[in-house]
């Protein structure tokens, strides 16, 4: 509750600095000051289970544990995200405090969409979410590319929420309770009613979309290659993360007790989001296009908490949320300070800047799951989930062999990074500065920390 | 001294503490020098281990024992029973003799290279120590990072490729030994803690051991577990990346790549393999040994065919190692004995001939065999040297390697005479190789090549020393290693029947 308010009021306060305040850096300072509010008092919600505020809300948003932790990852992730990139957010345009008042709306989505208990409000929270990321898109507006990304994003987008909510009427109306909380749609054990059955694909293909889950993926790497670099990773970690938590929940709340009847179904969408994903990343020479397939292809593996739906699914959705965005966050970070976005713009950056390379070099090693790094620790909780669910062995065998394919185009990253030479600058002069650094090391640190010691996080879960 | 650090703790922390130094080293000189001392302290250690291997008076020094992630029953869990021991003894032996062998040539950026390789022993020593399956996953795979950078940097011309084929390959094994790790873990018993806490299920290695599995589940699960150490030994079909691998590394990591680290996948299989699945079926067996034993023949036949004297050396490693495996799934104690025996042996013959190649191609400049001839004239030393090393390559009585082989062979004899027949074939092939080589490369006239070539250095002809002194001694002598794995072996045998 905290959260959802807090960041929606942040998200005017932010607005009228944008009117106000002429200086370009202050916002930054203004949005990072109030998000850091924001964690703690989100964080003292989860230590002590009471919010600050009270309101009527007819049991339509639900807390517990694992929600509350939820929004504390995709915030502390969005902190880190504002301390490392907020410099470039200013590059993007004259209206830097519009750009962190939309991202606070995002916010406010995101902790909606983890916290919904009807399906009304699961709608509110993905609607919240997906409107300011359309204007985020087009946000360099002299850029006929960005201007492309935010039309297709936008179309597809409200084709998308249109299919979710006619899933959700389907679903209401098939409901003998007639409620739209998600806890009192009553669908018996035998065969599904047709209400049911139509309502659940519809709200599952939106949902998918969302995701950007194969074969619903075809606007991903067009709006996130389209995007200004720093939105699109905030677009593809923060906000994937959330899609992903709130298809859980419901998949989770609303259809648990039917599982064998549509884990089929995720079970073609998982295998074909992997192998779309992995496959097609090979074949990229844009790094920032690569980055984008690969958000694909991790969102395959996320698919098998989806598949899984068990207490360790859970587990592991938290911690590939941190183990993703981290990541993700910070190799776009690194990115949006290169000249060149192919693979051979990295040629040499670990000469050029050893820090750089160093890190970079972490977050892909963590992406691919290496050991070590907090991406083993999220990916051997899916894979855990997924074997303890006991079907369909040959998903999660099939899951590690694409696993096994993204090491290729990440390493291709790597490779270019250690041992090739550079023949140009590599990096934009002037561009890395000692706190982006810091926070670098930052990242890394917590990288390396989550993949050694996953408790820290999914700890919080059981107190 | 056990309350205040224990060995396996030292051989862990040594080499991660000499990967900081090297790393930060400012010189050459410096590095190299960080990195010889310490790899000779750790020798130090591993040798003393030797002298506490009495369990029920020194169990503190020989075990640590941390809870690591109480919630998933996983603990970091290492020690030295018979067997880590050995091997743990042999990678403290290797580096020093690569760091000698290796100290005249130059690498760029030598304090990273030296860092490396000390990451690599560190990682190594946590695999062969490891008693906790998450443990054991964790440094295993550990252990190949730094030989991905270390070979990839260093290398030859296509060592790009080469070291990432390598990569992909292990990798892939590994990620299915890891879904196989995870359906044995959820079928363990609770783990009950220190402190009361329980969690539903255990990685210890000993929960793994009784872990209620059918013999189905049994053969499935051990396909993907020996996936992952077919591909780290290797054996045919699953050998393609390395010979590239061989011929592209840096010499001093090919050395390290085929003396200690293809003892992993054999380590894997004697240690988790076998007494995790001990109902596997005989067919399942029977077809490890068959490749293997095609591995041998196929191996040998290839390399006889060879004129590249690095792939010569790749080759005849695959064929020496497919021995092995043969020989643990031949199950006989016999047989199982010689393995531990040849492991040690094997991963000093052949640290011994990349020795002696190295030498000849950064002499010479020459890779192939029919570049070379005479060389004994202008370097008689290497010859006599080179000389012994072949000899244990072929196994020839009262070298190190004939005592192994022997047990092995009467081991996979008692299984089956005509495997044990066709795997003669493979010993026979590779006293053709080796002789034959000798032969070309040392003996015969002078030629161009050949002709301006000094004697082997120093350094080169003490690391050489050391290893023909070991293989004699183990040739006419091998009891204190026997001794030293008896009690692994009759563990092993123990779950088998």
């Amino acid at each position: 509750m905290n959260a959802i308010i807090l960041s929606a009021v942040w998200g005017v306060v932010m607005m009228f600095c944008g009117v106000f305040i002429k200086s370009k850096s202050l916002p930054k300072y203004i949005a990072v000051a109030g998000l850091s509010i924001i964690i703690i008092v989100n964080i003292i919600e989860l230590i002590s289970g009471n919010s600050c505020f009270h309101f009527q809300t007819n049991d339509m948003i639900r807390t517990n544990s694992f929600n509350l932790l939820f929004i504390t990852i995709a915030l502390g992730c969005t902190l880190i995200y504002f301390l490392l990139s907020g410099s470039e957010i200013e590059k993007v345009g004259p209206h830097v405090g519009e750009y962190f008042a939309l991202i606070f709306f995002v916010l406010c989505g995101v902790a909606i969409a983890a916290t919904f208990n009807t399906l009304l409000m699961l709608f509110i929270g993905i609607e919240i979410i997906s409107i300011p990321l359309y204007i985020l898109t087009g946000s360099d507006k002299r850029n006929l590319k960005s201007n492309e990304a935010a039309l297709k994003y936008f179309l597809m987008g409200a084709f998308s929420t249109g299919i979710l909510l006619m899933g959700i009427a389907f679903i209401y109306g098939g409901n003998p309770n007639a409620s739209f909380y998600i806890d009192k749609i009553q669908i018996g054990m035998g065969e599904m009613p047709v209400m049911i059955a139509v309502g659940l694909l519809f709200i599952l293909v939106a949902m998918s979309f969302k995701v950007s889950a194969a074969p619903f993926h075809f606007w991903t790497p067009d709006v996130y290659d389209g995007a200004p670099t720093v939105f699109t990773s905030f677009m593809s970690t923060i906000v994937k993360v959330a899609g992903f938590f709130a298809f859980i929940r419901l998949f989770e709340y609303s259809f648990g007790v039917i599982q064998d009847q549509w884990q089929r179904l995720i079970v073609v969408i998982t295998i074909a989001t992997l192998l779309i994903g992995n496959i097609t990343a090979v074949f990229q020479q844009s790094v920032k296009r690569m980055m984008a397939y690969s958000s694909i292809a991790q969102a395959g593996f996320m698919l098998l908490a989806l598949f899984a739906l068990n207490d360790k699914a859970k587990e592991g959705i938290l911690l590939y949320s941190a183990a993703y965005s981290l990541a993700t966050i910070g190799f776009f970070g690194i990115l949006t300070k290169m000249e060149d976005y192919t693979i051979d713009g990295f040629n040499g950056l670990a000469k050029e800047q050893p820090l750089l390379g160093f890190a970079a070099t972490i977050f892909l090693l963590s992406l691919t799951g290496i050991p070590l790094t907090a991406g083993f620790q999220s990916k051997f909780f899916m894979l855990m989930a997924a074997v303890q669910n006991g079907h369909q062995f040959w998903l999660v065998i099939a899951a590690v062999l694409f696993a096994a394919i993204s090491a290729y185009y990440y390493f291709r990253v790597i490779q270019a990074i250690y041992f090739k030479e550079a023949t140009q600058p590599v990096t934009q002069a002037n561009s890395v500065t000692t706190p982006f650094k810091i926070m670098l090391v930052v990242i890394v640190a917590l990288i390396l920390i989550i993949g050694i010691y996953p408790e820290i996080i999914i700890g919080w879960m059981y107190r | 001294m056990g309350n205040y650090f224990t060995f396996p703790d030292l051989l862990i922390w040594l080499p991660l503490l000499a990967a900081v130094f090297c790393f930060i080293a400012k010189t050459e000189k410096n590095a190299k020098t960080t990195a010889m001392l310490f790899s000779l302290v750790i020798l130090a250690v591993s040798v003393s281990t030797l002298f506490f291997a009495n369990d029920t008076k020194y169990i503190n020094y020989n075990y640590v024992n941390y809870v690591w992630l109480k919630y998933l029953g996983a603990n970091y869990f290492i020690g030295l029973d018979g067997l880590g021991r050995l091997l743990t003894l042999l990678s403290a032996l290797g580096f020093p003799l690569i760091f000698l062998a290796t100290s005249k040539s130059n690498f760029k950026n030598p304090a990273k290279f030296y860092g490396l390789m000390m990451l690599t022993q560190a990682g190594l020593m946590g695999v062969f120590m490891a008693f906790d399956a998450l443990t054991f996953y964790f440094f295993w795979e550990l252990a190949l990072i730094p030989v991905y950078f270390l070979s990839s940097q260093w290398g030859g011309e296509k060592r790009i490729q080469a070291t990432f084929k390598f990569f992909v390959y292990t990798f892939a094994g590994s990620l299915l030994m890891l879904i196989g790790i995870i359906y044995v873990y959820l079928h363990t018993d609770a783990r009950v803690f220190g402190d009361g806490t329980i969690s539903a299920h255990s990685f210890s290695l000993s929960s793994f051991y009784s872990a209620s599995l059918s013999p189905d589940e049994q053969n499935g699960l051990f396909v993907l577990f020996f996936l992952a150490f077919a591909i780290k030994m290797p054996i045919f079909p699953f050998h393609t990346w390395q010979p590239e691998a061989y011929d592209q590394s840096p010499t001093a990591v090919t050395m390290v790549l085929s003396g200690i680290m293809v003892k992993m996948g054999l380590f894997g299989v004697i240690r988790w393999l076998i007494p995790i699945f001990p109902a596997v079926s005989p067919e399942l067996k029977n077809g490890v040994i068959f490749l293997s034993v095609i591995s041998i023949v196929y191996a040998s036949c290839v390399a006889m065919m060879q004129d590249n004297i690095k792939r010569l050396v790749a080759y005849s490693s695959i064929a020496h190692i497919g021995l092995m495996c043969a020989a643990i799934f031949a199950m006989d104690q016999i047989s199982i004995q010689g393995v531990m025996l040849q492991m040690f042996n094997h991963g000093i013959n052949i640290i011994g001939m990349w020795i002696v190649v190295d030498i000849i191609e950064r002499k010479t400049g020459a890779k192939k065999i029919s570049q070379l001839s005479g060389l004994a004239a202008s370097a008689p030393v290497l010859t006599i040297l080179f000389l012994i090393i072949a000899f244990a390559n072929i196994a020839l009585p009262l070298t190190n390697a004939f005592t192994g082989e022997f047990l092995m062979f009467s081991g996979l004899y008692n299984y089956n005479k005509w495997m044990a027949a066709i795997a003669g074939i493979g010993i026979i092939i590779s006293a053709v190789y080796t002789l034959n080589m000798v032969q070309k490369v040392f003996y015969g006239s002078v030629n161009a090549v050949t002709k301006e070539v000094n004697d082997v250095s120093l350094n080169e002809k003490m690391a050489l020393i050391i290893i023909v002194c070991l293989i004699f001694f183990i040739g006419i002598y091998p009891q204190p290693l026997i001794d030293l794995t008896k009690d692994a072996v009759n563990n092993l045998l123990l779950r088998i029947k």
